[in-house]
């Protein structure tokens, strides 16, 4: 692959993220850490994890959101009931089948009840690979949460350090820190200009330009994103009579790029969403000055995403975060896609949408797996949602 | 002579096997589980009686002269004289039903008119039952039921029409009856019936009448011997109300296992995937089961899943496997969800995909499932033995060949086309070790 | 034909209660009494969970304890929880979630009545003292939602690395001191008393050490009682709102009293049918149980003469065996590390580790899963369980599912035909094992 890579379309650009989408043996991240010896990449699944640290070490972060619609699951299903979602049992096949057999360590977020029982399961089935639970506090004061959270990032801090021989200095994490805020800036400017001109960034490009950087390094993927966002610019496209949603419940298991398509092609413009929070997590840049950690954990508990791993302390403020979604990208309404059994999503579901119809916000709902098949009855149900609206906006 | 008897409860069909002393297969019997597992049981058992006079003809026969070279076509003569005779008997025992089931307000008017149709009816079925029965004849299925149902609505609806006689009314009666008639095994003393068919072939076969008396002397002794019932092993899936008392049942896992084991020693993994669960079960030397696994509540990728697809697409289901087998690029199905399994097939059809193709996929989908079913009872030891009802479809074996070599290299795959029997041949394993061994094998309660 | 086909004659047997589980439930009804009288009696009402309940922290500030769990376990025993699911689904829960929320839920939909036939006051407080279960969080948003009233998270990390570090016993006692003491103190009007606290930590650890008496009595041949179905009403009091209380040092002494008593005679477990005959078989239990067919379930157990000697599920609500007791020298401390040792806040591992023990200290023949749909907590991952636990004991392991309240996912003849191959698949092992 060319590393100097410079196309200005997006066409050029969006086949290498598809590229790099497609291959699940991750060799962009193999070739990455063959490159020089004692490289080291830890990957981590949704929703969260301070990439900064394992940047610091000089590792690859590297993130692992299940095995899509193109993995035929063999082994997987002998570790999970059918009710249980389809995220671990394709995670549990990449390990299983050898294709993460490059990875060095990994990271389980505290998502939900699945993702925390795989962080043992993987200690068990991989016990030479540094696997940890990624615990996160769910009080939001600094003396409190924050004082838990910074030592529980100090010890990834030590533990990434040891793996890779030598201690991780505040250095070290400013330069990580600096990076990532490059590269949020980006993601942020990338999704204000689709709330703007959807047309210009389908939907479906925007995800695979967004997850090229789960196995890019972010120098890399900060470049992607400049360079996708100014051919996103320069290019006219045909603006469509779609209306304009927010797509929310996606932050964990990933709907079929398919699905993600189907739904522009219903007549939805998605203009905002929750896939892959993990490049837009923290809301604002993480000051260079001061502590590292302290600023990685205010960053966390004062400027970051919503969302229903997280627990809302402020009852008046739940549900709010989707209101100002639908107002910031001037949307028309939301639609609730959650991968089936997924415990966070769907028990928030029901206090999203009274907040949402207290709004007056219209919204659809329905379920998926990473492997969905049948698109339907979605395109079927995006498609009426998205007549309605016109409908209503036209009385 | 000493015989133990096996009975399988299924869901949907009851076999039996019997064996001898020597743990040697002398009978197999096969009926509907209908709604009345007592029945069931008693008509299964007293089909595999049936073979197991055949078995010991042909025991006795071959010993004796008189049929050098012809025995083959002799014994299926015989069977096929005695199943009509088993036809006949039970059509006159329907028409009884039949006629005692004509009353009420419907037929006030028309009692005579039905009775008169009814009679026409029978005497048409009866008329043709030996054609039923003749050499190369092709049934739909050997259970009165289906043999007496398809003919009996195309003679009634002829002589409704012919008649003037309302043919639902025709139907009602019919539908009354069978069910009765089929809950009630035929009562007929068997040896008469045996010997009612022996006449029939010797009468129509001249080749054989000039050993007729040696022929007639051999079977005769071998209606003599009593088939004594020495012990009893009923199986069954979890049904609350098995009808045989406690000491006479074995689980299902553990006589599928045992009766895997009897057909081929070597065995230490089973594959079964019926039409409501798929199992994993592993046995050792002795055909003890060391280990087992069943699909979750979910029953996708079981057996009753491909019948849902061949409703879908309007076939057969043995026609299934032939067409999967065609395909060249099989599609990867991502669900095997029964729920959904329509609703993916039509969008699939729709978005242009090959039928084979399809097809070929959910194969493959069902034999993933069950080699996760497998992985959770212990993976896959040699020699491996697949069963059920899924086992005869080719498509769904080239899979699992597949599979199982990739994950677990060179293994002997044994399938059996009697393999619809293991669970009875398990079980009457068990009642044979149980006489055999008295208390010591049984529960130590 | 022979007559060995028979037609069973089913015999409905009277139900026999022994003298505890009167006692307990003469105390539930009080319970339930005092709840549903508070707004007569003007005592302030505090929803929270068993697991993570802070009963004598609780009490320190004069509130009445409601657990939601425990009232859908109510509904799923008298057969209402069916109908409150399917009511939280009809106003817009999924059915793919935890049934324990619906059937709340459901049930506040639905008159929101007490198993005494009186409503069930409004909490002035949810005390979201949450461990091991990410359900639970959602579950007090959604009662937030509904009642309006002030909600106090106690967040408890969980035992990822199979260790509670110094972190996270500081972490929850600053949550403790600065959050939830104050907010109680404020809502209740009562000011916290620390040596309250230590009273009724005191009395806890009282009733702690003979329900530990009780539990393990279960290694003795045959098993006095029965770990998982007897053990669910064993472990009432103390999961619920009577930890800290003399009324559960009582119920516990009696308790010890009536199985060192059944010991001493050789007895075996009493069941809802008397007492259990022969004890054939030993199991180990991981998992919740169902509870719309609980008795349905038991019995398919004692019937075959099988009796659970050790569970997962009675650490639930506190893991005491291993020692722990809450210490009333370290209120705050001990209030910590009780929660942070909850059985579904231990990582796989630990998990693994715990039921192997068990298979081999209570001399068990094997390991069954129950394994629960609602409950993702307890199930992702017990298939890994089964496969480790096979593996380290090299005994046997067996798997069924069902669901807590919700009826439609208890079939029966599945369960039994798994549980009673399982159960002839020991009997013969040992039986070749004598024959070899």
């Amino acid at each position: 692959m060319d590393a100097s890579l410079n196309q200005a379309n997006t066409a050029g650009i969006v086949a290498r993220a598809q590229e790099l989408f497609d291959d699940l043996s991750f060799t962009a991240a193999r070739e990455w850490k063959a490159a020089k010896p004692g490289r080291k990449v830890v990957g981590y699944l949704p929703i969260y994890v301070p990439r900064e640290i394992i940047h610091a070490a000089g590792m690859l972060p590297l993130g692992i959101v299940g095995g899509g619609d193109q993995l035929e699951v063999i082994h997987g299903d002998a570790y999970y009931q059918s009710y249980i979602c389809r995220i671990p049992r394709s995670t549990i096949e990449l390990g299983v089948s050898g294709r993460l057999d490059f990875v060095d360590g990994m990271l389980f977020p505290s998502i939900c009840d699945v993702i925390r029982n795989l962080s043992g399961m993987w200690k068990m089935m991989f016990p030479g690979v540094y696997s940890r639970y990624f615990d996160v506090p769910q009080n939001y004061r600094d003396e409190i949460g924050g004082n838990y959270y910074v030592n529980e990032l100090a010890e990834l801090r030590h533990d990434l350090g040891e793996l890779r021989g030598s201690p991780i200095t505040d250095e070290e994490l400013r330069a990580s820190i600096a990076a990532y805020n490059e590269n949020r800036h980006l993601v942020r400017e990338l999704y204000a200009f689709r709330a703007q001109k959807p047309w210009q960034t389908p939907a479906a490009e925007v995800y695979l330009v967004l997850r090229a950087g789960l196995v890019l390094p972010v120098e890399e993927h900060s470049a992607l994103l400049r360079d996708y966002l100014a051919a996103a610019q320069a290019e006219e496209r045909p603006m469509r009579d779609n209306c304009k949603i927010v797509l929310t419940g996606a932050f964990c298991e990933q709907p079929p790029l398919n699905l993600i398509k189907s739904l522009e092609l219903a007549g939805c413009y998605v203009v905002d969403d929750d896939l892959l929070l993990v490049t837009r997590w923290l809301t604002e840049n993480v000051p260079l000055e001061g502590d590292p950690l302290q600023n990685l954990s205010h960053a966390f508990l004062h400027h970051s995403e919503s969302t229903a791993a997280k627990y809302e302390p402020d009852e008046k403020e739940k549900g709010q975060h989707l209101v100002r979604a639908v107002t910031r990208a001037g949307a028309e309404g939301v639609i609730f896609a959650a991968p089936s059994f997924c415990d966070p999503a769907l028990l928030d579901r029901p206090m999203l949408q009274h907040v949402l119809k207290d709004a007056g916000i219209p919204f659809i709902a329905f379920k998926y797996a990473e492997n969905s098949g049948q698109m339907q009855p979605i395109r079927e149900q995006a498609g009426t949602f998205a007549d309605s609206i016109k409908l209503w906006s036209g009385a | 002579m000493k015989t133990f008897v096996g009975i399988d409860l299924g869901s949907t069909t009851t076999k039996a096997v019997l064996l001898d002393e020597n743990s040697d297969v002398i009978g197999r019997g096969i009926t509907n589980s209908r709604s009345n597992y007592s029945t069931a049981a008693r008509v299964a058992s007293q089909e595999a009686r049936v073979d197991t006079r055949f078995t010991l003809f042909r025991r006795a026969l071959a010993g004796a002269g008189g049929l050098a070279g012809n025995l083959d076509e002799f014994l299926n003569a015989l069977e096929r004289a005695f199943r009509l005779e088993q036809f006949v008997e039970q059509l006159s025992d329907l028409e009884q039903t039949c006629l005692g089931h004509i009353k009420g307000e419907r037929f006030a008017t028309l009692e005579s008119g039905v009775k008169e149709a009814l009679g026409q009816v029978f005497a048409r079925l009866r008329e043709e039952a030996p054609e039923l029965y003749a050499p190369g004849a092709k049934r739909k299925s050997d259970f009165f039921r289906d043999i007496a149902g398809s003919r009996y609505h195309v003679h009634a609806e002829e002589v409704a029409r012919a008649a003037s006689v309302p043919y639902d009314l025709l139907l009602n009666v019919y539908d009354k009856s069978i069910i009765d008639v089929e809950n009630r095994p035929p009562e007929g003393n068997l040896s008469d019936k045996f010997r009612r068919a022996l006449a029939r072939v010797l009468t129509s076969d001249s080749s054989i009448r000039s050993t007729a008396a040696e022929i007639q002397k051999t079977i005769e002794s071998v209606l003599d011997v009593d088939l004594e019932e020495t012990y009893l092993v009923g199986t069954g899936y979890g049904r609350v109300t098995l009808p045989f008392s406690k000491e006479h049942i074995r689980s299902e896992i553990l006589c599928h296992g045992l009766g895997a084991h009897m057909m081929y020693p070597r065995t230490r993994t089973v594959l079964d995937i019926g039409g409501q669960d798929t199992k994993g079960i592993q046995v050792d030397e002795n055909g003890i089961v060391a280990n087992f696994q069943m699909n979750d509540r979910c029953a996708a990728g079981c057996g009753r899943y491909l019948g849902y697809i061949a409703d879908e697409m309007n076939m057969g289901l043995h026609e299934l496997g032939p067409l999967a087998m065609k395909s060249e690029r099989p599609a990867r199905i991502n669900s095997t969800c029964t729920v959904f399994a329509g609703a993916e097939l039509r969008d699939r059809l729709s978005l242009g995909e090959k039928r084979e193709d399809i097809l070929a996929g959910l194969h493959r989908a069902i034999i993933l499932r069950a080699i996760s079913i497998i992985s959770r009872s212990g993976g896959v030891t040699d020699e491996f033995t697949f069963t059920g009802g899924v086992a005869k479809n080719e498509a769904a074996v080239r899979e699992l060949r597949k599979l199982i070599k990739e994950n677990y290299g060179d293994v002997t795959i044994n399938i059996n086309p009697e393999s619809i029997y293991t669970g009875a041949l398990g079980a009457a394993e068990f009642a044979r070790r149980a006489f055999e061994g008295g208390s010591s094998t049984e529960a130590t309660a | 034909m022979s007559t060995v086909i028979v037609t069973p004659k089913a015999s409905p047997k009277e139900v026999l209660k022994d003298a505890s589980m009167v006692k307990q439930k003469d105390m539930m009804a009080a319970h339930y009494d005092r709840l549903t009288n508070a707004p007569k009696t003007g005592a302030k009402v505090a929803a929270t969970f068993v697991p993570g309940n802070l009963n004598e922290l609780i009490m320190c500030f004069d509130l009445v304890n409601n657990l939601p769990e425990v009232n859908a376990i109510q509904n799923g025993l008298r057969r209402t929880s069916g109908g409150f699911v399917l009511e939280a689904e009809k106003i817009g829960h999924s059915e793919d979630v935890c049934t324990y929320v619906k059937s709340d839920i459901g049930m506040m939909a639905k008159g929101n009545l007490a198993p005494n036939g009186e409503k069930f006051p409004n909490p002035d407080v949810l005390l979201l003292s949450y461990t091991g279960c990410f359900t639970f969080m959602k579950w007090f948003e959604l009662l937030r939602e509904q009642y309006k009233c002030e909600t106090i998270m106690l967040h408890t990390p969980y035992m990822g690395d199979g260790k509670v570090t110094p972190n996270m016993i500081e972490y929850m006692v600053k949550q403790l001191k600065e959050e939830v003491i104050p907010k109680l103190e404020r809502i209740s009007g009562v000011k916290f008393d620390i040596d309250r606290l230590r009273e009724y930590l005191k009395k806890s650890a009282k009733a702690e050490d003979d329900l530990v008496w009780v539990l393990q009595s279960a290694k003795n041949k045959p098993s006095p009682i029965d770990a998982y179905f007897g053990g669910i009403y064993y472990i009432g009091p103390i999961f619920g709102a009577f930890r800290g209380t003399d009324d559960a040092i009582e119920y516990y002494k009696f308790l010890r009293e009536e199985v060192a008593e059944r010991l001493a005679e050789g007895k075996g477990p009493v069941t809802p049918d008397g007492d259990m005959g022969k004890e054939k078989y030993r199991l180990v239990v991981e998992g919740p149980p169902n509870y719309t067919n609980f008795r349905q379930f038991w019995k398919m157990f004692y019937d075959e003469g099988a009796v659970v000697v050790a569970s997962s599920y009675t650490k639930v609500g506190g893991t005491y065996d291993f020692g722990f007791r809450h210490n009333p020298d370290k209120p705050l401390e001990t209030l910590a590390e009780y929660c942070l040792g909850v059985y579904t806040n231990r990582s796989l591992p630990m998990r693994i580790d715990m039921l192997s023990n068990y298979v081999k200290e209570y001399e068990a023949d094997g390991l069954l899963i129950n394994s629960i749909k609602s409950c993702n907590s307890f199930s992702a991952g017990q298939l890994l369980i089964m496969r480790e636990v096979e593996k380290r004991t090299g005994k046997p392991a067996a798997f069924v599912e069902s669901d807590l309240v919700d009826p439609r996912y208890f079939s029966a003849a599945n369960i039994k035909n798994r549980l009673e191959s399982y159960l002839q698949m020991i009997e013969q092992k040992r039986a070749s094992a004598r024959a070899a």
